[in-house]
């Protein structure tokens, strides 16, 4: 049976139903809240922190990922207040000057008045949102890629840095990855395609005939081709 | 292996989990090597990546061979507002090790850092192969290193 | 005494305890074999003293016990002769003979070896007389005195197991818990959360296997009371988990021990094993139907996992990041099953709260929590140690009372409470109570009791560089805001430190270390902005010559510090010529030498080197 229950979505009465989280009824009600580590399909994970909602009452409310809190009975939630806008800014700031070149967070800083970013570029190519390592675990059933080390060293790799025996090539790491935009970079260069998923080989029709290669059009084959 | 059970060993008193079987592999080992970590995944049905985000996340265990002599330094707060820091890059750069810590060319010495051993009143604190030595400073690590290397 | 063996019930349990009262040795020494005391040979005073009794043939008579640290660390090796409780300080092989040949045998002091009292000028005796001791309240700790910690007869002699036998016979699960709130006992690992009301939601969950876990991961930088009690009194901790299992309906305690502290580990697998064979873990404890075992689980060397649900991952064999609340760990925790983590200091706190009440328990403490707090007094204080009062004592007690003051003769700059989460409060706050409330809305938190003292020597600004780079490498990594939020204020503090900083960085500092407490999800990236944000708070001041005029007060900054020699003091020795590993000084022998600034890597060797005390660094 469902329950269906009732709270207070950014002041109105709204109902949902048992186990789901704030971002999903916000969703329902049509509230866009912005998400980067959060993807349909995948089981949310919370550490991209940019879906925060205020929940609790004025003066003793407290931010929380929407997309890992579960909507309970009675709450009261706030996803667009002056906290939220706020520390959302500066998260894009943030995530700007990590990775100054992705046109994703670009847009969605803009999208959200960001407009100037006061740290030094890094030039990092991964967030570690980690839709790809969910995506081999959940989706493809592979084990082939996952965190490595902590803090500020943490990475998205293979294990011992190799390529993974795991690996089928399948290419939905690179699929569901929001960051990098030329995944590719041609068949010849044997590197890494971009550092969060880290198959050493391009997972390119051309040269794997049993893959399919998921960029339509291949920037890098197109590229290739002059 | 995933469910609880505590007479893994013949004391029945550590908890049986994949860390505790790495650390065991380190103690006999010295290190991990990536031949053992592979045998552990296959003989425990664990995937190898995540043993190897284990085996890096956790700082006590080591990936690569370590120094003949282990020298510790104690970089908890009393340590560093007693100077723990000059002391370590002094050790560093006797050693020829980089600024994180490391093994010195030859394979003698591994300098490492630690939180805090919790032996504060003595700060700051170097430990070399499990021996504490305290009110350490720049110079008289310097002199202890050499006295070693005659 | 009878070979100790499996105790059935309660009455067996009291005629030990009477036998052993009747059998009790009034005269016994006490040597510290603490990891602190042993760093300056305690375990040889120790082997001597053994020798040298049973030389004596006194070795039946006189017991040597290898106590748990004696609180005292600045003093060590310490050693204590009982029942006049004589304490030496300092005493090394040489000394025992002689301590032994006067004290133990003719009843008299050894003068040159007891405690000299600084402020009244003369020597004190008696431990308990001297002024570190004598304004604690050592209900934890006081028992390490009398105790040998691989003992378990030891412990039954010092009321141990009485608690136990009382909650399993005589009370019901929601008795205790009772008791317990009504002691106002509070989490002693940090947040301060009430015990009784951790464990009422943990006993209300209807299922099979619940689980206590004893946090000693104690990782904070600085502190080391968990591992005192963990090595000085495992029994205590022990006990406690048994109680706490009672109450809440779990039947396996689990302690989980950070692996730097190998002894530890050591003295509470034997105090486990030893336990089992007198039967107080195992099947049915004293015939009163309840069964309770301990294992332990060896942390790997992640400050992170002091966080509760991070260490239930790292019990599990899992990578230790935290896990997203709720469920809380009380509904799901270790394996999926209702489970509570208690800090070790909480843990040893309940024997007594149950053999005493709590209306005794309480006695001591402030209004919103009961008990006394083991505090770890270290940095620039003279008594550095571990220090034991009731909650609520102004910080300026513990300090000057106990702690002695300033090492050096120094003035206090500043002090910080709560490790790495912890703010570091200026001079004149050091009135306001030890309370978790009263810490927290000065901008700081009692943390798990460490307290750092500083002086002026202390830069503020390479203090919170310090935290922050700590905290970096020591974040999981898995929140961007924690990990990259802690990135870049490390950033910017070093700039500052650098002299590169300007005015604005100063905000935008404040701004992140908000954005960090606000949008992480664990305690440990909520709290990992305190020490940045109060120092910029009570100390800006000290930012501001950073930046506005490319100076660190403490002269401790090395990009804005010079080490110079003054050439009135210099008597041309040439030791620190000969010293200085950038070959930097020069000079003429018998000629005021001096530094070569551009080679110069401001290591200091030569400061600590030079007999007349002429180099400095400002």
């Amino acid at each position: 049976m469902v329950i269906l229950f009732g709270f207070t979505l950014n002041g109105f009465e709204v109902l949902a139903w048992e186990n789901m989280s704030i971002l999903e009824v916000a969703g329902f009600y049509g509230i866009e809240i912005p998400t980067l580590c959060f993807m349909e399909g995948l089981s949310p994970y919370g550490g991209c922190r940019l879906c925060l909602v205020e929940v609790g009452p004025v003066g003793k409310s407290r931010l929380v990922t929407s997309c890992t809190y579960p909507a309970r009975e009675g709450i009261e939630v706030r996803t667009h207040s002056q906290k939220v806008l706020q520390q959302r800014r500066m998260l894009l700031e943030l995530y700007v000057a990590a990775c100054p070149s992705s046109k994703w967070l670009q847009d969605l800083a803009s999208k959200h008045h960001v407009t100037e970013v006061r740290f030094k570029p890094k030039g990092e190519e991964c967030i570690l949102c980690g839709r790809c390592v969910r995506m081999c675990r959940e989706q493809m059933m592979g084990e082939a890629i996952g965190y490595v080390d902590r803090g500020t060293q943490r990475r998205i790799t293979t294990p011992f840095d190799k390529k993974s025996e795991d690996c089928r090539l399948c290419g939905g790491c690179m699929y569901v990855c929001p960051v990098c935009q030329l995944r590719c970079q041609g068949p010849k260069e044997e590197s890494t395609l971009c550092s969060s998923c880290l198959n050493l080989y391009p997972p390119c029709a051309e040269k794997f005939e049993e893959v399919m290669c998921y960029m339509d059009p291949c920037a890098a084959c197109e590229l290739e081709k002059g | 292996m995933k469910t609880f059970c505590h007479c893994n060993n013949h004391y029945g008193l550590e908890n049986s989990s994949i860390i505790l079987f790495m650390q065991n592999i380190q103690r006999n080992c010295g290190y991990l090597p990536e031949d053992e970590l592979k045998r552990l995944a296959d003989n425990t049905g664990t995937p190898l990546m995540d043993i190897y985000s284990i085996a890096t996340f956790y700082k006590s265990f080591k990936l690569e061979p370590q120094g003949e002599h282990t020298i510790t330094v104690c970089t908890g707060t009393a340590c560093h507002l007693r100077g723990s820091g000059e002391v370590f890059e002094e050790m560093a750069a006797v050693l020829g090790v980089g600024s994180g810590g490391g093994t010195s060319e030859d394979g003698k010495y591994t300098l490492e850092k630690v939180n805090c051993l919790g032996a504060c009143a003595l700060a700051p604190l170097i430990v070399i192969d499990g021996h504490y030595h305290g009110n350490v400073t720049p110079g008289k690590a310097r002199e202890m290193i050499e006295e070693h290397y005659k | 005494m009878n070979a100790l063996g499996l105790l059935r019930d309660v009455k067996e349990l009291k005629r030990l305890k009477s036998e052993l009262k009747k059998e009790k040795r009034e005269k016994f020494v006490s040597v510290c074999g603490d990891t602190g005391c042993s760093v300056w040979d305690s375990k040889k005073v120790d082997e001597v003293f053994r020798r040298v009794l049973e030389e004596k043939g006194l070795s039946e008579e006189i017991p040597v016990k290898s106590t748990g640290c004696l609180g005292f660390c600045e003093c060590g090796p310490v050693v204590i002769v009982f029942p006049e409780e004589i304490f030496y300080q300092k005493v090394n092989e040489e000394d025992v003979e002689e301590i032994v040949e006067e004290t133990v045998v003719k009843g008299k002091v050894v003068e040159r070896l007891l405690y000299h009292d600084p402020r009244e000028d003369k020597k004190i005796v008696k431990a308990s007389d001297i002024p570190f001791y004598k304004k604690q309240v050592r209900n934890l700790l006081g028992d390490n005195w009398l105790i040998d910690p691989g003992s378990i007869v030891d412990y039954f002699s010092r009321e141990g197991y009485a608690a136990a036998a009382k909650a399993f016979t005589e009370m019901s699960p929601e008795e205790v818990i009772n008791e317990i709130k009504e002691a106002r006992l509070r989490g002693r690992g940090g947040a301060g959360f009430p015990t009784g009301v951790k464990w009422e939601e943990c006993f209300t969950k209807n299922v099979e296997n619940k689980y206590i876990i004893c946090n000693a991961d104690e990782g904070d930088p600085g502190a080391f009371m968990d591992r005192s009690i963990l090595e000085g009194n495992p029994h205590s901790v022990l006990e406690g988990m048994m109680i706490g299992g009672y109450a809440t309906g779990s039947n396996h305690g689990i302690v989980y021990i950070r692996e730097e502290y190998p002894t530890a580990l050591e003295k509470v697998k034997n105090a486990i094993l030893k336990a089992r064979e007198t039967g107080m873990l195992g099947e049915n404890i004293l015939n009163s139907g309840f069964d309770f075992d301990i294992t332990v689980s060896v942390g790997a060397g992640a400050f992170v996992c002091g966080e509760t649900s991070a260490l239930v991952n790292s019990i599990e064999g899992k990578v230790g990041e935290p896990r997203q609340k709720p469920p809380h760990l009380a509904e799901k925790g270790l394996y999926g099953k209702p489970t509570v983590v208690n800090n070790v200091e909480t843990l040893a706190n309940v024997p007594r709260i149950i053999r005493w009440g709590a209306e005794e328990f309480a006695r001591a403490g402030s209004k919103n929590s009961g008990g006394t707090k083991i505090f770890s007094l270290v940095g620039k204080i003279r008594n550095t140690g571990l220090v034991e009062v009731p909650l609520g004592l102004p910080l300026r007690e513990i300090i000057y009372e106990i702690g002695g003051g300033i090492k050096g003769g120094g003035h206090l700059k500043a002090v910080q409470t709560g490790g790495p989460s912890g703010g570091c409060l200026p001079g004149y706050m050091l009135d306001i109570p030890t309370d978790f409330e009263e810490l927290d809305a000065a901008g700081s938190m009692m943390g798990s009791g460490g307290m750092i003292v500083m002086d002026y020597g202390t830069c503020m600004v390479e203090f919170s560089r310090y935290f922050l780079s700590f905290l970096s490498g020591e974040s999981c990594g898995k929140c961007f805001s924690c990990r990259e939020g802690i990135y870049r204020m490390l950033e910017i503090v070093e700039e500052v430190a650098a002299g590169t900083a300007t005015l604005s960085h100063l905000d935008l500092l404040e701004e992140l270390g908000e954005m960090v407490k606000n949008t992480t999800m664990c305690g440990l990236g909520k709290t990992s902005a305190n020490p940045v944000l109060s120092t910029l708070k009570f100390f800006k001041g000290e930012y501001l010559a950073h930046i506005m005029e490319n100076r660190c007060p403490a002269g401790v900054c090395r990009a804005l510090v010079t080490v110079f020699i003054n050439q009135e003091l210099c008597s041309g020795c040439g030791v620190c010529r000969k010293k200085c590993p950038e070959e930097a000084i020069t000079g003429e022998k018998k000629e005021p030498h001096y530094i070569e600034k551009a080679l110069c890597s401001k290591c200091g060797i030569c400061i600590e080197s030079c007999p007349e005390e002429a180099i400095t660094r400002a």
